[in-house]
């Protein structure tokens, strides 16, 4: 008899074979419920919501209405609920077990900032309410504004953009505008090969061309390289520190001021702050602009938890051109800075608003419950814990570059050369054990990258069955077991899919059935 | 009769009289995994050798292809526009990239021959 460590059992005998062999009749498979597309469950003519009959009335859009259906599904409340509870059961979270996905930062979300971001006062707030209305909201964002300024050691910052791309995007703007008032908005900006994809697509995106620049053998920017494009036509430089190999730019403070002789901006990708926030100030390291991704240093629930915010630091040198708007504080009341000066500047406003309140909200209840000394210990753990899992690896994987890492330990798939398992195949066979896989194929600067950050909310425990989990499934590459991999996952809701196939051929629509009958 | 150059990008580009065909070597299909796009660029574009001439994106990653040598663009090969896979199944013929109007057939020297490229690709593994 299957019994768990208490003694009970979890399984009768008299099961007839393999469990997984049983065919039910639903098709749910005990606990997990197959679930159907949203259209196609319910009917159009249920709903959750109970309009009053607005009665006869004049339409005042000039004969533009809408009269016929518009192919919305219908659901009652309970099977909205029960839909999406459903499909939540079929994915991983960080709210179920660890999630290593290296340049991700995926930490857990305190539930005090939740508690917080939903006091009435807070949370029930409109942006166009009057400002006396909302003096505690606006304080709260000056105050971030206070921190995230102490933090990096820099005099300004934007608080309105909604994401670290945006983030980035309002760094380059100001900097073009900063040279543009110099005179010259030059042309290009000089980005490391092993860059985050978003670097370069915002420095296209401002106009600049994109001047790639090498790695040098110890994973870190190439200086010789790096200085021979650092020309009179060179805008600006994007830098990620730590790397995305998760090592620290040793020479970053050098290469700032190469930077700076040449006329140039130093913009800094802030994604990986969280392995240095309380130990180092990107402000003392010359940096000019710098994003900080809220929800991955401080805490804030990525993607579907909330929408992102990515608020951005500036030097002397770009303060002046910070986009609008900001909180200013006159005679002890707040208000909102929403237009220029006659000779202003600033660049005009990035978003509608003023920024990712509840974000904001919850990343200072972070920065507050942590105070400055539990901060600091925040970076300092993270590092702890990575280096903790490439020191247990590094025997059987192999890392791809010597020396202590930072935040997150790169690997490359030497490890596995000869076994017929590749890098995929190992992240699938993850899924298997348990885990979200970490990050593969990037940073491309090394051959089938693995790249694992543990973060620094796992405990010792669970980074040692992570550990243990990674040393099995090594061994079982080395020793030939390849059916293990070749066709993993086998034990998730949907086994191995065809990426290709779906990235060649997307279908993004659903179509009703009688029109795809009629199609075919 | 045609000869075939290499890049260290892992571009060759096969000459006939002055017009090059440009495409990707197998061993950068293999190593790019299942192509599923090809951006390629316009009839009668001007490329200096070494700028991005093409953009290829796998399952894994996104690359750049860039021009071998300095010339005009006077073929794209539309079939990859439907059929990328085209590049996977025959990175040296069917799954050509562009063809180019060489400005200085004397670049060619500056490339690799086929056994120069084999050497290459043996250091890299």
């Amino acid at each position: 008899m299957s019994m768990n460590s208490q003694g009970r059992a979890s399984r009768a005998d008299n099961i007839p074979g393999n469990a997984d062999s049983i065919e039910t009749f639903t098709g749910h498979r005990g606990l997990e419920q197959q679930e159907k597309l949203i259209f196609e469950v319910g009917d159009p003519s249920r709903t959750g919501v109970d309009f009053a009959d607005p009665g006869k009335f004049d339409p005042a859009f000039g004969g533009l209405e809408r009269h016929a259906p518009i192919g919305l599904p219908g659901l009652s409340e309970p099977e909205a609920v029960r839909h999406y509870s459903r499909l939540s059961r079929k994915n991983y979270a960080i709210d179920m077990g660890m999630y290593p996905l290296g340049s991700c930062t995926m930490k857990h979300n305190p539930r005090l900032n939740e508690k917080m971001a939903r006091v009435p006062g807070l949370a029930d707030v409109h942006p166009l309410q009057p400002q006396s209305t909302v003096q505690g909201s606006l304080r709260l964002m000056q105050e971030l504004a206070h921190w995230l300024k102490t933090l990096t050691g820099m005099p300004a910052v934007a608080m309105s953009p909604k994401a670290g791309a945006h983030g980035e995007l309002c760094g380059l703007m100001a900097i073009r505008a900063a040279l543009e008032a110099r005179g010259n908005a030059r042309k290009t900006v000089l980005v490391p090969e092993s860059a985050h994809g978003t670097n370069p697509a915002t420095a296209a995106l401002c106009g600049y061309g994109v001047k790639a620049i090498p790695a040098d053998s110890r994973g870190r920017v190439d200086l010789a390289a790096f200085e021979a494009e650092l020309n009179e036509d060179a805008a600006a430089v994007m830098i990620t520190n730590p790397n995305t190999c998760g090592l620290f730019e040793n020479e970053i403070a050098k290469l700032a001021d190469a930077v700076h002789d040449a006329g140039a901006l130093f913009y800094c990708d802030g994604a990986n702050f969280n392995a240095i926030v309380g130990r180092v100030r990107p402000g003392d390291l010359g940096v000019d602009a710098m994003h900080i991704n809220l929800h991955k240093t401080f805490s804030t629930p990525h993607g579907g938890g909330g929408p992102g915010s990515g608020p951005v630091v500036f030097s002397e040198a770009l303060a002046p051109f910070a986009p609008l708007p900001y909180v200013v504080e006159e005679n002890g009341a707040f208000k909102i800075k929403e237009h220029p000066d006659a000779d202003d500047t600033a660049l005009g406003r990035l978003t509608a608003f003023h920024g990712q309140m509840g974000m904001f909200i919850r990343a200072l209840a972070y920065m507050m419950s942590h105070g400055s000394d539990g901060l600091r210990q925040v970076a300092e753990d993270a590092v702890l814990n990575a280096n903790y899992v490439m020191a247990s690896l590094k025997d059987v994987m192999t890392p791809s570059f010597d020396g202590p890492c930072m935040h997150e330990c790169l690997f490359d798939d030497r490890f596995l050369k000869g076994t017929g398992v590749e890098t995929l195949d190992f992240a699938k066979a993850m899924i298997d054990e348990g885990f979200h896989p970490m990050t593969m194929y990037f940073p491309l600067v090394v051959h089938g990258a693995m790249l694992i950050e543990p973060t620094e909310t796992e405990s010792k425990d669970s980074i040692d069955t992570f550990i243990g989990m990674m040393r099995s499934l090594t061994r079982a590459a080395k020793s030939g077991d390849t059916a293990r991999f070749s066709g993993a996952p086998y034990l998730a809701p949907l086994q191995r899919l065809d990426e290709t196939r779906a990235a060649r051929n997307p279908v993004l629509r659903w179509t009703p059935p009688e029109q795809r009958a009629a199609a075919e | 009769m045609s000869t075939t150059r290499y890049s260290e990008d892992h571009e060759w580009i096969s000459v006939d009289g002055d017009v090059g065909t440009v495409g990707i070597t197998d061993y950068a299909q293999k190593a790019l995994g299942d192509v599923v796009f090809v951006e390629l660029p316009d009839v009668g574009a001007v490329f200096i050798k070494g700028d991005e001439a093409a953009v290829v994106e796998s399952v894994k990653a996104a690359s750049e292809i860039y021009a071998p040598v300095n010339g005009e663009v006077t073929e794209v090969n539309v079939t990859l526009n439907d059929d990328p896979s085209l590049v996977n199944q025959s990175a040296d013929d069917a799954g050509w990239f562009f063809k180019i109007r060489m400005d200085d057939a004397g670049q060619l020297d500056e490339l690799m021959t086929e056994d120069q490229y084999e050497e290459f690709v043996k250091d890299l593994d």
